[in-house]
């Protein structure tokens, strides 16, 4: 496939098939590998619509600061992007995030703001809504509550999807900013009667949930309950044995969040057989494990794997 | 057999510090009704008028109980259930 240049290869990822971990011959899963983008995850489809939207509205020229928070893999669009084009890129990451992550935003200029490793990115929100305030002329992409976010998913996300798999009865992905499930999942909704949006939310060690009250919680302006058909809490311990078994059973050398997306994915799979339907379930794969090798997740047994996820930010 | 409940670290001001508790009841509701009867101001923590609190996050066996039936979740014993309080996930 021939593109003008790398940013005009967004997206088009393959929807690979599960022989192996699919459970029946009538109940199957397939990976949407989102690591083959741009920069290596389904950010940069978001990153992209967000930077070509902020364009379109007249707030960027070159030389403007974009700031944003994020736990990797947006900022590492949002700096690809603003390197080629010009803008300098802020990013307020929590400190508990792999150390590739930081290397790989500093190789495309990005200046990091680390906020607290307590609170996770809760912390991030909070510290870059400050400094915008600070600092009037920064732009904000925000992606928690950027239209653009979802309707990257809405306008290329979906449609690949349902193009590739017409007959999908599930689809399911992390939960973060709910960019990739409410802009996917209403495209499917309008196309695919009875189709169920499945969240696999990540569940971190006791340490991101360190808020000092219950009020300071956070729910993405994004988020609407109504798009998903249910959402499950997928603990460090599950998402790194489903990352494993990928790596093992397929091939695929994920990043840990498509192991949380796996087991969310299988636990649709085992209600289907269970009741004797047909399912075809499309799972998002966001990122390859590269960035996540310094973590250990891919080394000795899950036990100790998971004592060294402890208090990280693994989607 | 009874039902746990994990609770969070920020709640634990009224479990004694215990991260995890027993109860019982036919729904959440009950369960959590129960719990309050040892763990007082607990339920007002997790619920108001309107439901579950909006930044409250409740799963019974991992499954978020707003997809379920809510508050009226059935719930039975050796169910695990789950209460977190809403955080900006770490996707992103």
């Amino acid at each position: 496939m021939r593109y003008d240049s790398l940013l005009d290869s967004l997206g088009h990822t393959p929807l690979v098939g599960l022989p192996r971990l699919s459970p029946a011959a009538d109940v199957r899963l397939w990976a949407k590998l989102e690591d083959r983008n741009p920069t290596g995850s389904v950010k940069d489809r978001a990153a992209f619509f967000m930077i070509e939207q902020a364009e379109k509205d007249g707030l960027l020229a070159p030389g403007t600061t974009i700031l944003e928070p994020t736990s990797g893999n947006t900022g590492i669009s949002l700096a690809m992007v603003a390197h080629l084009r010009g803008y300098t890129m802020i990013c307020v990451m929590p400190e508990n995030t792999s150390a590739e992550r930081r290397q790989i935003l500093e190789m495309f200029g990005a200046r990091i703001i680390f906020s607290p490793a307590a609170g996770g990115s809760n912390e991030a929100v909070r510290v870059a809504r400050q400094l915008a305030e600070e600092h009037p002329d920064w732009v904000m992409l925000y992606q928690y509550g950027n239209e653009a976010n979802a309707r990257a998913h809405y306008e290329t996300t979906g449609p690949e999807i349902l193009a590739d798999l017409p007959g999908i009865t599930h689809f399911v992905a992390g939960l973060g900013t709910t960019g990739t499930l409410m802009g996917t999942g209403r495209f499917l909704r309008e196309r695919v009667p009875d189709i169920s949006i499945v969240a696999a939310e990540p569940r971190y060690g006791e340490l991101v949930y360190g808020l000092r009250n219950i009020d300071e919680g956070f729910v993405p302006e994004l988020y609407d309950e109504s798009v998903l058909t249910t959402r499950f809490s997928v603990s460090s311990k599950d998402a790194l044995r489903r990352t494993r078994e990928l790596l093992d059973q397929e091939g695929i050398f994920a990043g840990i969040s498509a192991g949380g997306a796996l087991h969310a994915a299988l636990g649709m799979a085992a209600k289907a057989q269970a009741a004797g339907e047909r399912a075809d379930i499309a799972f998002v794969v966001a990122d390859g494990g590269w960035k996540y090798l310094s973590t250990g997740a891919y080394s000795g047994t899950l036990a100790e794997a998971e004592a060294r996820l402890e208090g990280q930010l693994w989607a | 057999m009874a039902i746990e409940v994990r609770i969070p670290t920020i709640l634990r001001t009224y479990t004694g510090g215990a991260k995890a508790v027993e109860g019982s009841g036919g729904t959440i509701a009950e369960l959590i009704g129960d719990l309050d009867t040892r763990y007082g101001g607990l339920r007002d923590r997790l619920q108001d008028e309107s439901g579950l609190r909006r930044f409250v996050n409740v799963y019974l066996n991992d499954e978020d109980v707003r997809f379920l039936g809510g508050l009226e979740t059935p719930v039975k014993d050796g169910d695990t259930v789950t209460v977190l309080p809403a955080v900006a996930g770490g996707a992103g």
